[in-house]
């Protein structure tokens, strides 16, 4: 949480050898190999092989329909791939339930958020802790066996949520809040599980731009705390802005990556995806201002 | 650029809202004159679709009124207004999904069918894409190709006021800027625009002015440019980050 405008420090020297799809990382999380995954005649996710960097902030890029958010859910456990193999800290975690990657370390949000709209807004994060002791028929017969447990989850509770602004929602239920105060939650609640690796699909989306700027820390701060972040965004200025490292998806397959201001002058990523006039003013190309007018 | 400063669309103190006792726009005010591009900005919720269908007709209007041209249409229905030259692209299911792209052509001038042929030529030379798919089912187009077919429905009555609802909305950004030069052009063919954007930037780079809609009130107004470089404006709608 230093100044608002300090650009944030980028990490470098992630990749070995020439940077092209698929190259090698110093130190990856993740490794995927041949994952392909097909929705009837449609080839959604076919990637050869993909390497996430441990301890930095990789973002997801890529038109509508590339295939992003099913690789997320290949990735988590929500869907599985029709062949291929993937690893989370070199263990194999092809067919691991959902629930089990979250203990393992790995969690992720949703681009529609999923809130319990009737549990208060303290109770969704109460959920997120893992290894609760009270989760066991008999276990929970008897508070004295997690009474303190389940103190010290409501006090973690309490200090993620007033990280993320939100304590003074603490006892409303969660279905009253607004589209950018779910995300918020969403993500509080990821960090409940104390995770490794944290997936975030289209963390923006939907929210206010006037709150942005305290999510963007918010990630920010999850590398510095030594987390990997993984998200999804369509906002490219925000991708810029807070990625160490860029992976482009186009029907499926890996077509880019790099550090981000490589990636984004790569041609093929601009004829994809970005167009030619992402960072030229739209008024001067329709011919309404004249150029020198600013 | 507005060619005039005649008034066309005037809203004046609108109130309206869907559910009884809960209102969305709070005494909403705007103008848009002769060929102007209008844009409308605001955070979530803040009733800029709302304003839309209440000129439109598709809300229930419990105070404050709207002419057109000069002449009340408060509570007109869209098919009357249609009569008048008012066009609307609403952001979601704005097309006929099991009728061919001509076909939906076709609909956009069913009140006056003489029309077509003229007024297909002038669409087809903004959207030349579709020019070789008429035949083809617009169920099946991708989002940016829905939007094309949409706003070329639209035009086809040839309106002097086109109504937009978010054009750019869940394209990919090379798609969005190519919706934006579009609506562009279109109003440089005369037509008096009035565009709701979730993308401020984009839209309040091509707009000759835009209102800022909070709470269902509007609460700055001014030109594109100056909207743009405004701190108040940047800080509490566009964000610090980009350009």
């Amino acid at each position: 949480m230093s100044s608002k405008k300090a650009t944030p420090v980028k990490t470098s020297g992630l990749h070995i050898g020439a940077v092209e799809p698929g190259v090698k990382k110093t130190d990856p999380i993740i490794t995927i190999d041949k994952v392909h995954r097909q929705f009837g005649g449609l080839t959604a996710v076919d990637v050869d092989h993909l390497e996430i960097p441990r301890g930095v902030i990789t973002a997801l890029i890529g038109p509508n329909g590339a295939g992003k958010t099913t690789l997320f859910n290949l990735l988590t456990g929500f869907d599985s791939p029709d062949t291929g193999s993937w690893t989370l800290n070199g263990r194999s975690i092809a067919g691991v339930p959902a629930f089990k990657l979250a203990k393992m370390g790995q969690v992720r949000t949703f681009q529609l958020t999923k809130a319990l709209a009737l549990l208060t807004v303290l109770e969704n994060m109460k959920l997120g802790a893992k290894s609760q002791r009270g989760e066991s028929f008999i276990a929970s017969l008897f508070p004295f066996l997690w009474k303190k447990q389940e103190g010290e989850i409501a006090e973690k509770a309490l200090r993620l949520l007033q990280k993320f602004k939100l304590d003074a929602k603490k006892d409303d239920f969660a279905g009253s809040l607004s589209g950018g105060q779910r995300k918020l939650l969403e993500m509080a609640r990821a960090l409940m599980s104390d995770p490794e690796l944290v997936m975030l699909d289209e963390p923006m989306a939907g929210v206010n731009p006037a709150l942005t700027q305290s999510l963007l820390d918010h990630i920010l701060n999850l590398k510095q705390e030594g987390m990997t972040v993984l998200f999804v965004e369509h906002d490219m200025h925000m991708v810029s802005h807070i990625a160490d490292w860029v992976v482009v998806l186009a029907e499926g397959k890996v077509v880019a990556e790099g550090a981000p201001e490589d990636v984004m002058k790569n041609p093929a990523v601009v004829d994809a995806y970005l167009g030619s006039h992402q960072d030229v003013d739209l008024g001067v190309i329709t011919g309404r201002v004249s150029k020198g007018s600013e | 650029m507005p060619t005039d400063e005649t008034p066309v669309v005037v809203v004046n103190n609108l109130v309206a809202g869907y559910l009884p006792g809960v209102n969305i726009l709070n005494g909403c005010s705007l103008e848009a004159r002769q060929g102007e591009l209008i844009g409308i900005i605001g955070p979530n919720g803040a009733g800029k679709s709302t304003l839309l269908k209440a000129i439109f007709g598709q809300v229930n209007i419990r105070d404050g009124s709207i002419s057109l041209n000069g002449e009340n249409i408060t509570g007109l229905k869209a098919n009357k207004l249609v009569e008048r030259g008012v066009g609307m692209v609403p952001q979601n299911n704005n097309i006929f999904p099991s009728l061919t792209i001509e076909e939906n052509l076709q609909m956009g001038v069913f009140q006056d069918p003489k029309l077509y042929d003229d007024r297909l030529d002038f669409v087809l030379g903004l959207f030349d894409e579709l020019k070789k798919r008429l035949k083809q089912r617009a169920g099946s187009l991708s989002g940016g190709e829905r939007q094309m077919v949409a706003m070329g429905r639209a035009l086809m009555a040839q309106p002097k006021v086109l109504l937009l609802d978010e054009p750019s909305a869940g394209l990919s950004p090379v798609r969005q800027d190519e919706a934006f030069i579009r609506v562009s052009e279109i109003n440089q063919a005369g037509v008096t625009t009035i565009m709701v954007e979730q993308n401020a930037r984009r839209c309040l780079q091509i707009c000759d002015r835009a209102y800022v809609l909070d709470q269902g009130v509007d609460a700055y107004t001014g030109t594109g440019r100056e909207l743009l470089t405004d701190p108040k404006v940047i800080g509490l709608y566009l964000g610090t980050l980009g350009t």
